[in-house]
């Protein structure tokens, strides 16, 4: 069983990895140099490597393999959570891809302070990873035809948006007007980023208005909604595809499970806000296997284009 | 508005109503003794405006926020039948319902004739229960969407008031795709022809609010906030405490001053003395005056203009650093 993931505390930063031991904390940031953050994995380091035992089967292979497996479990086909870098190296032809913007970064515009000064938090997350904020753009070739992909890293704030996200979508769409080229953005948030307010907000209408333009250019929109993909997101661009199209077994709504069970005082059927139940419910065109997203994103962008 | 005694009054209104029955028992020697006590009675109702006065000279950003909810507050309907003729209301979605937290239709304002869309909230008990608390569905917001394409069909201005603590965060709501129908709704704004005015009158959280809020011109009333978080989830999710709300208020910058600063909304619409909810008619025809001084300033835009002029409007918003 899979457990309901805590949204919160992953919008709030991670403020949980404060609480692990020193030696833990290195552990926990390996693995995120490795690119595998699944909160729900188990992980056991051995001298022959990185151990991962799957949230949802218990089965233990090495990371190496899982790797290969593009972090797919071989036995039940759990799909770990994966950031940006490593879909950019399955989806692009060669894992050859160019990346932009990627100097624009997040600044604490407010003077926000939750349990901690937004700005330290973002210094400190810049200190322990590669990523400037949430979310990256890369273009390159499927298949040998343009694409330009937008993903987002979870492990930044929990994949919250705020303005650089909004940004690096919108200049996105411009290159991709530029260039002709079709979008695909590939969602994992727990939402708006709280710390910058109502300016977070607001990229649910500046991404919608880039989206506009897009439509206009005659060029399509593919969102692909990973696991978790929840408020801000689902309430824009995530749901706005000319394709939507999930991950099998995501976790995707606009309220968190928590807020819902707390209004509505009951608990939640199996199966509420998965990808299948959005699937059922008429709001994905289909549900892609990771393993055969590359091929199935050549094949939309060929079907577009005949 | 409804009179002393029936007024409700929020904690740090008690002061006020001291005053109020300081003026009964004035009022009630007065019948006794026959004595006259007039010139008394009025000092008193002079510091009752006094008092409304300093309490919104120094009203901290959760007192806004408690303003804005202010039992007594006019909610949309009120604002409509203040400040227009011939309100015909419209109902449903053409798909599954009519969601009674969503109301809409067309009304004549100074002659003329304006879409009207905004979230209800119940006057009473039953009311609020029947209006959801001003928390709409899916349903809702696609019936919202409804009376807004049929506005640009017509050519007609469209103007929304919000006020909502959020969407609905509910099952069925989620079924039925709570996040598409706002997405799709705030996608569709961006694009209408005609022009769109919106005014956050009282509660302004998150994609609810914003799912009616996509406009050339965002107005926001003295005391109403607008962020993407109500104080008290923010507290839950970033402090794991209900009771840092006050904080929470203060951090997001939520009141219509700090939004005006920050170039997220074009005016503020004033109030009365102490909030909406001491003069009803006061409030509305401010609301009526703002709304048309901004339909003046955007009426005349070639609509294709009107459309890029938006999204460039909501473009801008944001702040970064670039290396
Ligand atoms: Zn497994």
């Amino acid at each position: 069983m899979k457990k309901d993931e805590d949204f919160d505390s992953n919008l709030a930063g991670g403020e949980d990895e404060n609480n692990l031991t020193g030696e833990a904390k290195e552990r926990w940031f390996r693995r995120l140099r490795k690119g595998i953050l699944t909160s729900t994995a188990d992980k056991k380091e051995t001298p022959e490597g990185l151990w991962s035992k799957c949230p949802e089967c218990n089965y233990i292979c090495t990371t190496t393999e899982l790797k290969e497996n593009l972090f797919v479990c071989p036995k039940c086909n759990y799909h770990h959570r994966i950031g940006s870098e490593d879909y950019f190296e399955i989806i692009f032809d060669n894992k050859d891809f160019t990346v932009h913007y990627d100097n624009i970064r997040s600044k604490d515009f407010l003077g926000f302070t939750d349990l901690k000064p937004y700005q330290k938090r973002l210094d400190e997350i810049h200190a322990k990873t590669d990523l400037k904020d949430s979310m990256r753009v890369a273009s390159g070739n499927v298949h040998g035809q343009g694409l330009v992909v937008a993903a987002m890293d979870f492990e930044f704030i929990g994949g919250s948006l705020g303005s650089v996200m909004g940004e690096k979508f919108s200049r996105a769409v411009d290159y991709c007007i530029e260039h002709k080229l079709p979008y695909l953005v590939i969602s994992k948030s727990g939402g708006a980023r709280m710390m910058e307010s109502a300016f977070s907000l607001m990229q649910l209408a500046k991404t919608s208005g880039k989206l506009s333009q897009l439509s206009d250019a005659g060029l399509p929109f593919i969102s692909l909604l990973t696991d978790p993909t929840f408020g801000g997101i689902s309430a824009s661009f995530g749901m706005l595809g000319d394709l939507n199209i999930a991950e099998p077994g995501a976790l995707i709504g606009f309220a968190g499970p928590r807020v819902i069970k707390e209004t509505i005082k009951k608990d939640l059927p199996p199966g509420f806000q998965r990808s299948e139940f959005l699937l059922d419910h008429g709001f994905l065109d289909f549900i892609v296997d990771r393993k055969v997203l590359r091929d199935k994103l050549a094949q939309i962008i060929t079907l577009f284009k005949g | 508005m409804p009179q002393y005694p029936n007024r409700q009054f929020l904690d740090f209104e008690q002061p006020i109503k001291t005053l109020y029955e300081e003026i009964d028992k004035l009022k009630q020697t007065s019948e006794k003794s026959k004595i006259d006590m007039s010139d008394s009675i009025q000092k008193l109702e002079d510091a009752i405006v006094d008092k409304r006065r300093d309490i919104t000279a120094s009203l901290t950003p959760w007192q806004r926020v408690q303003l804005s909810r202010h039992p007594d507050r006019p909610y949309t309907l009120k604002y409509i039948g203040k400040m227009t003729n011939e309100f015909m209301e419209l109902h449903g979605d053409r798909n599954f319902k009519d969601d009674k937290a969503m109301v809409g239709g067309f009304a004549k304002l100074d002659g003329e004739t304006i879409m009207f869309i905004g979230q209800q909230k119940g006057i009473n008990t039953k009311m609020r229960q029947q209006r959801n608390f001003g928390m709409a569905n899916p349903e809702g917001y696609r019936k919202a969407l409804r009376l807004m394409k049929l506005a640009e069909k017509f050519n007609k201005p469209i103007v929304t008031l919000i006020d909502t603590p959020g969407a609905y965060p509910g099952l069925e709501a989620e079924e039925r795709g709570q996040g598409e129908a706002i997405a799709r709704n705030i996608y569709e704004m961006v694009r209408l022809k005609v022009p769109v005015i919106c005014v956050i009158i009282g509660e302004g959280a998150s994609g609810g609010a914003l799912g009616i809020g996509v406009g050339d011109k965002v107005l926001m009333m003295e005391n109403a906030w607008y962020t993407v978080i109500s104080p008290e989830n923010c507290s839950t999710i970033l402090w794991r405490s209900w009771d840092k709300k006050e904080v929470a208020a203060e951090q997001m910058k939520l009141t219509a001053r700090d939004m005006k600063g920050f170039g997220l909304i074009d005016e503020i619409v004033p109030e009365p003395i102490g909030g909406a909810h001491w003069d009803y008619d006061e409030s509305a025809n401010n609301l009526k005056n703002s709304i048309l001084n901004a339909l003046r300033e955007i009426r005349n835009t070639d609509p294709h203009k009107r459309v890029e002029e938006r999204i460039e409007k909501f473009s801008k918003m944001g702040f970064w650093e670039e290396e």
